[in-house]
């Protein structure tokens, strides 16, 4: 039941190089959708969110339906089924963070870019999402950015990660 | 003391397999190929050695149900489960930054021992530092031959995949896990069939905690009377124990298995000036609070748990005077609420329900009904009564709240505000 499924429709809706590097994830697995999760990853990858017509293009290479696979991606809290903004900030607002008054920094970043938890900033910079314990919970309050972790966060930490952000867009 | 875990950890700059193998890297490994799989099975029984994970089962018990001899199916795997997200967890990360070769030589030994030829480190995926380093060190094990067919001519071969997560919960539960593994919704599974006889992909599985995995080199190379002696505690070896909150320095230690929650507190320098110690967490998020007047228990499997409580990831988390009881049951239900997976009623409906009563009373706006209902809803949520252990792992706070902080609970009812809100 796992052989591979002939390419047709996939041609236009993925890169050869996304095709391949899926390829290579199904090959170390006993049976192909269980490289879902990396397929999905290969692709955010490359353009920064998950799209339908990218859904549906890899659901056929991994030999599962549509509803399958979205039902995988949903699942988890770093897949993007939405589209975000070129940076994607995740505050960690777990209880060690919390013990740390993180939500005093929350509250700055919303300030600072003028949106609320779960949005994109106007100029499409950044996305502030929520994130559960990031394990860094003797140098809390932390956050990831562009998943990277970034730890012992203050107010002028932040605001100087934010300066060198908001700059670029005018560099 | 002998500290087998953490004495070559760097975390700035971790050995690469040369530095490793300088100090007796991969002995331990050889040391097994040079056995057969049940006899290295059998010494890590007789060592005494406990999961690591949360739940404290004995590593070797586990192993033991795997199918062994010419009978048993060719393909079995072996699972290193590094999803760690139990809030105020944070030790595995610290073991595979600091000694990513020491998970490896864990992961290798455990393999030979079920007679896996492939094993999968799933990692969660935030942990990109990790994955950087473990990636590394499979890499510099496959070019000293230590990884591949027919390691050192043993007839035994391995290869290990690391696998990234994209984060969730209940992707740490084993069952839950397999599922993942195959692509699936993370959802549990049944038990029986256990992972040992149908597990990844219908094959033997086993699943076993990072830190576990890493206390396997020593108990190959040292052997089993040295493995005891680490602790004169009824649990063997040592333990990687934590904390975090308003104490003056969180971190990390590796301290013989038992020693106590005030020792681990005066490592890092007691609580912050001003603030006093009202309760802690043995182990994570999903552990009974206990109070200062049980700092003095060992921190063992079993003394925590006659304390009512779970020694569970040995992450302790302290809460101080300056912040509300109520407040952080409501983060933790918060968290547990959102990585249900809603799989079973109880736990998909109950925790969102508590979230809501509990937010209520964190405002003033609850009654003494809200606090009954509460209680109900611990009931509701307990052991037997949902598919897997995560909704009653969320009880545990709240349960062990509502009993010891109990007179905070009543004023935010009688009063109609929280004291820690201005
Ligand atoms: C909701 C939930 C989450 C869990 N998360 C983890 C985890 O992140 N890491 C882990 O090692 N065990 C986790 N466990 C425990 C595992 O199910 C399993 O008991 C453990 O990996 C076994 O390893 P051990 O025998 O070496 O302790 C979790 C359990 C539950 C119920
Ligand atoms: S208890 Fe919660 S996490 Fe576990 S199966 Fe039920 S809904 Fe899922």
């Amino acid at each position: 039941m796992n052989q591979s499924i002939p390419i047709r429709t996939l041609h236009e809706s993925l890169t050869e190089a996304e095709r391949e590097a899926v390829e290579a994830a199904c090959s170390h697995y006993e049976q192909r959708p269980a490289a879902a999760i990396d397929a999905l990853m290969i692709v955010q990858q490359q353009r920064g969110w998950v799209d339908d017509e990218r859904l549906y293009a890899l659901a056929e290479l991994l030999g599962m339906s549509a509803t399958e696979l979205e039902g995988v991606a949903t699942f988890y809290n770093h897949i993007y089924r939405q589209p975000v903004g070129r940076h994607v900030i995740h505050l960690c607002n777990s209880i060690s963070c919390w013990l740390q008054d993180v939500g005093a920094l929350e509250q700055h970043l919303c300030e600072r870019l003028s949106i609320r938890m779960g949005q994109t900033s106007q100029t499409g910079q950044i996305t502030l999402l929520p994130n559960v314990c990031l394990g860094c919970c003797d140098k809390a309050p932390a956050m990831m950015l562009d998943g990277e972790l970034i730890m012992d966060l203050d107010k002028d930490k932040l605001d100087s990660i934010l300066d060198k952000l908001q700059g670029e867009g005018n560099g | 003391m002998d500290k087998p875990l953490s004495s070559h950890l760097n975390i700035e700059q971790p050995q690469d397999i040369g530095a490793y193998q300088a100090v007796g890297g991969y002995q331990g490994f050889l040391a097994a190929l040079e056995q057969a799989p049940q006899k290295v099975q059998q010494q890590v029984k007789e060592s005494g050695l406990k999961g690591r994970g949360g739940a404290g089962f004995a590593t070797g018990e586990k192993w033991r149900f795997v199918p062994m001899g010419d009978d048993a199916p060719k393909q079995k795997y072996l699972i290193c489960n590094a999803d760690e997200m139990e809030p105020g967890t944070f030790k595995d990360r610290w073991l595979m930054e600091g000694a990513p070769h020491l998970l490896l030589e864990g992961v290798m030994i455990a393999a030979y021992a079920i007679g896996a030829s492939q094993a999968f480190i799933f990692l969660r995926g935030e942990y990109r530092l990790c994955a950087r380093r473990l990636q590394q060190a499979i890499d510099e094990a496959k070019q000293a031959g230590l990884l591949g067919e027919n390691i050192r001519g043993s007839g035994f071969g391995l290869n290990i995949l690391l696998h990234q997560s994209a984060g969730r919960y209940i992707c740490g539960e084993e069952t839950a896990l397999l599922n993942a593994l195959e692509g699936k919704r993370a959802n549990p599974r049944a038990k029986p069939p256990f992972p040992q006889v149908v597990g990844l992909f219908g094959r033997p599985t086993i699943v076993n905690n990072c830190e576990t995995l890493c206390n396997l080199p020593g108990i190959l190379r040292h052997g089993v009377q040295w493995y005891q002696q680490l602790s004169d505690s009824p649990d063997a070896g040592t333990k990687i124990y934590g904390i975090s909150g308003r104490v003056k320095k969180a971190g990390l230690w590796e301290l013989p298995m038992g020693v106590s929650a005030g020792h681990i507190l005066s490592l890092a320098g007691g609580m912050q000036d001003g603030r006093k110690l009202r309760g802690w967490l043995p182990g994570g998020a999903s552990t009974d609070f206990l109070l200062p007047e049980h700092l003095e228990l060992p921190m063992g499997f079993d003394a925590i748990a006659k304390a009512g409580s779970r020694l569970g990831t040995g992450g302790i988390i302290a809460l101080d005077d300056g912040h509300c009881p109520v407040g952080m049951v409501l983060n933790l239900l918060q968290f547990f609420a959102q990585e249900s997976c809603g799989w079973c009623t109880p736990c998909r409906d109950g925790l969102p329900w508590a979230v809501e009563i509990l937010s209520r009373m964190e405002v003033g706006k609850g009654t003494q009904e809200d606090l009954d209902e509460l209680s109900r809803l611990c009931d509701f949520m307990w052991i037997g009564k949902t598919f897997c252990a995560l909704a009653p792992g969320a009880v545990e706070p709240l349960r062990s709240a509502l009993k010891y902080f109990a007179d905070d609970f009543a004023e935010h009812v009688d009063k109609g505000r929280c004291r820690y809100r201005h």
